[in-house]
């Protein structure tokens, strides 16, 4: 097809064309095959995925919009497609990084041995919205912390892949990752062939057995369940998916009782013990008797079992402080305070605004930088200088000096962008990626991850909250 | 397995049958008045209100419309949101009871019910249901089978299931008997036709509602009150018939309990075991001596006895043998729902 006639890579990075316009040797193969299909076909093939997209209930609920519709995930049909180094690379990178962060976690709720060599501040410790000084002292399962970690990763205009954050809660997504890869192949099945692309259907298999692995219980089969907020959350596809593929147990808060510091869950045949809880509800929902007093979502008493050590639960309690903005420039300190590495993936650089140089320089530079609140996601309280208006910049500023430990600037890192059918025409898009890590007995990092594409024109925000979609990600054997 | 998936799924299927059943009835009403010559608005409304008394909805209908005319009637009973027993509205809480429970159906089960929602609320299905009704029910009838099928041919047979057969089955007698009661409000008197042409022509719409027209011919020959009444009260292999739905209720019961049939570990069973004997050994002489209407009330009453004990046993039950004091059960609130949204998830 004609397609790609006529795409301009532009001043970016293009995860498809070098600088001079011509394919990257890795893409090529792809390329061909998309050549062959007419555009005609095309529009088709990506009509029929997004109605499989919709037909599934693959959607997603979209907050501040009272019309409380379900939207599906906007999917583009042309992959974004790693070569086997590349993957090496990150996958060496991401694998360090857990590892440091979960020593760093266990260090920080034991002796905080990083603290008292003055490797961070106790102060930012101290003051971070997530951290839990009351669980000092507890022992987790297995020592780890964070069971599944989403980290997000950029390329900048000099192809080198950079984290963005770190998300060690409750990360979501993975889903979408398993569904696109479904989704492209019902739309071009012919174009898998021959192309040697890695698979990414071990991710709930690698789930469960991490699951397995952190049970308290060592005889038999552990129970493990997914614990939802519930239906109306807006990543409940998501929940029931998981649940199902790792043929678990769904349940909600109602649904478990805690009895004598052990979990159990309300069936026809009265009480089953529970010993893992994948959960994805965040800690202050978790148990309404420890935490948020109003909470309905969570289960009173399960704090007691927790610190008991009768029920795991992934992600650990607490792992909230490291995906603080501010903690985040410390990682590639703790890689080399725990490990005596040099990090092998670089942080975007990043100015903490409670040191005092760092916020001279942000407020001399805000129409520049990108500000973000330390503990905000989903693109929410953050703002993009070189688009931002004087009013939000003025309101930014204030909003700093009033709270500098809660705020961090980044220089705008111009995404890497990937060709992108754009209502009629191909054109270049930015584009992140986020890797699931899992921290079992072993880490296992499913080939590439959610690939996520803004895609508006010249955004940088790939949230999909803020109109961002996402492709499929190959990553290749060789 | 977990009572509130048991429960949910129980009332999806229900909800599925109950969608299936009302377009069935309006259908079928619809084409019976094709029969009809000369009719005004005033004889139309005798056919509609009897529809309305049946499904037991009057008092919201009342409230909702001024007129009994067929317009009124089907719009209510097919897709007027505010009553939340219309056909798009099952479908909706068939879907939404779906989506809670997803990770335990198959991606056929779930698509097709998801497709069904899609197209009752479409612009499409508006438009067939001013231009083409019968093709209209035709259509949610199809789907709703085809879920049904799709359900038999793609779920273990565990617990899950069994819940979701008792919740069809149970759904299905209801229907069966309201149906049935229809007759009790029509209409007597002049409307162009012969009394006796009259009764027959209603009691072919009430064994084509039920999709029994063959079935009976093949085993009466007249088609009566009384030869109708037994067939869908006491025929113990039609499938839609009170009586065959009541024996799939009790085996339903007895598989999930492990309790051997004939005796009983609960109330539900014990209800079921009860009406099953009655139904067994009744005959139509017990029907039309109690009066028809009577009869089938008391009969709505024990279905209704029965699922709410099913209710008692599996689903309020596992938080009675609690040895401590249980926090009040949260219910689900604007609260909740609030809550659930506020947990953003947008890691």
């Amino acid at each position: 097809m004609e397609m790609f006639k006529g795409y301009d890579p532009g001043k970016f990075y293009d995860e498809m064309f070098g600088s001079d316009g011509v394919v990257r040797s890795h893409c090529a193969p792809l390329l061909e095959k998309f050549e062959k299909v007419d555009q005609r076909d095309f529009l088709a093939r990506k009509a029929n995925s997004e109605l499989y997209f919709l037909r599934q209930g693959i959607t997603f609920n979209v907050y501040h919009d009272n019309q409380g519709t379900e939207r599906i995930f906007p999917f583009d049909p042309i992959p974004r497609v790693m070569p086997a180094h590349e993957w090496e690379h990150l996958e060496a990178g991401l694998t360090q990084r857990i590892v440091a962060l979960n020593l760093f976690l266990h260090d920080i709720y034991h002796d905080q041995q990083i603290l008292k060599d003055e490797v961070i501040p106790r102060f930012y410790i101290e003051q971070a919205k997530h951290y839990r000084p009351e669980f000092r002292g507890v022992d987790v399962a297995a020592d780890t912390y964070i069971h599944i970690c989403g980290s997000d990763l950029i390329r900048g205009g000099d192809g080198v892949y950079y984290v963005l954050e770190d998300n060690g809660r409750c990360p979501s997504g993975a889903s979408y990752l398993l569904e696109n890869r479904n989704a492209l192949k019902r739309a071009f099945p012919g174009i898998f062939e021959s192309l040697g692309v890695r698979p990414v259907d071990s991710y709930p298999r690698d789930l469960l057995n991490m699951l397995h692995h952190i049970s308290p219980r060592r005889d038999g089969d552990p129970v493990c369940v997914l614990l939802t907020p519930g239906c109306h959350n807006s990543a409940y596809f998501e929940h029931c998916y998981l649940a199902r593929e790792m043929g678990i147990d769904i349940v909600e808060g109602k649904d478990l009782v805690v009895v004598d510091k052990f979990v159990y869950m309300r069936t026809t045949r009265g009480l089953v013990r529970v010993d893992v809880i994948y959960r994805r509800i965040d800690d202050d929902f978790l148990d309404p008797v420890v935490f948020r007093k109003d909470s309905v979502l969570g289960v009173p008493g399960l704090m007691n079992a927790y610190r008991a050590g009768n029920v795991s639960l992934a992600n650990a309690v607490g792992t909230g402080v490291a995906d603080d903005k501010v903690i985040y420039y410390f990682v590639p300190k703790m890689i080399e305070y725990y490990l005596g590495q040099k990090p092998i993936l670089p942080n975007v650089p990043t100015f903490l605004a409670s040191e005092e140089a760092d916020m001279k320089y942000i407020l001399a530079n805000l129409p520049d930088l990108v500000v973000k609140a330390a503990n905000e996601s989903g693109g929410y309280g953050m703002l993009m200088g070189p688009s931002a208006t004087k009013d939000e910049i003025a309101n930014f500023r204030e909003r700093i000096i009033a709270d500098p430990r809660n705020y961090v600037a980044q220089p705008v890192i111009a995404l890497s962008r990937s060709p992108t059918w754009c209502e009629g025409a191909m054109e270049g898009r930015h584009i992140d990626l986020r890797p699931y890590i899992i921290y079992g007995s072993e880490v296992k990092i499913v080939p590439g991850g959610l690939t996520r594409v803004a895609l508006t024109k010249d955004s940088l925000v790939v949230n999909s909250s803020q109109g961002g979609g996402s492709k499929d990600t190959w990553v290749l054997r060789h | 397995m977990l009572s509130r998936v048991a429960n949910t799924l129980y009332w999806m299927v229900r909800y599925v049958e109950r969608a299936d059943n009302l377009a069935r009835l309006i259908d079928v009403n619809q084409q019976l008045l094709l029969d009809f010559e000369r009719l005004d608005s005033e004889r139309l409304r005798g056919f509609w209100q009897p529809i309305i008394l049946s499904t037991g909805d009057e008092e919201a209908f009342g409230k909702l419309y001024d007129d009994t005319g067929s317009d009124e009637v089907i719009r209510f009973l097919t897709d007027d949101p505010r009553n939340p027993n219309s056909i798009t509205s099952c479908i909706a809480l068939a879907r939404e009871n779906a989506r809670t429970v997803r990770d335990q159906l198959s991606d056929e089960l779930w698509e097709e019910l998801n497709a069904l929602y899609l197209f009752s609320r479409s612009p499409d299905a508006q438009r067939l249901l001013k231009s083409d009704p019968p093709r209209y029910y035709e259509n949610i009838r199809r789907s709703a089978v085809t879920f049904l099928g799709i359900a038999a041919s793609t779920t273990r047979r565990n617990e899950g299931w069994e819940f979701m057969d008792l919740g069809r089955h149970l759904e299905r007698a209801d229907k069966t008997t309201r149906f049935l009661d229809v007759s009790s409000y029509l209409p007597t008197g002049e409307d162009g036709m012969e009394e006796i042409s009259r009764g027959i022509l209603h009691w072919t719409a009430i064994l084509r509602s039920c999709g029994a027209m063959g079935a009976y011919r093949a085993t009466q020959r007249e088609i009566n009150a009384q030869g109708v009444a037994d067939f869908l009260i006491f025929s113990k292999d039609f499938p839609r018939s009170v009586r065959y739905c009541i024996e799939r209720v009790d085996i339903s019961l007895h598989r999930i309990s492990g309790t051997p049939r004939g005796a009983f570990s609960n109330e539900a069973e014990r209800e079921s075991g009860r009406l099953l004997a009655a139904l067994n050994f009744g005959s139509t002489a017990e029907v039309f001596e109690t009066g028809l209407h009577d009869y089938l009330d008391a009969l709505q009453g024990r279905f209704n006895h029965i699922g709410g004990e099913i209710f008692e046993t599996y689903v309020l039950m596992p938080e009675r043998v609690q040895t401590q004091p249980l926090p009040k059960p949260p219910t689900m609130s604007d609260v909740a729902a609030w809550q659930q949204q506020q947990q953003q998830q947008q890691q």
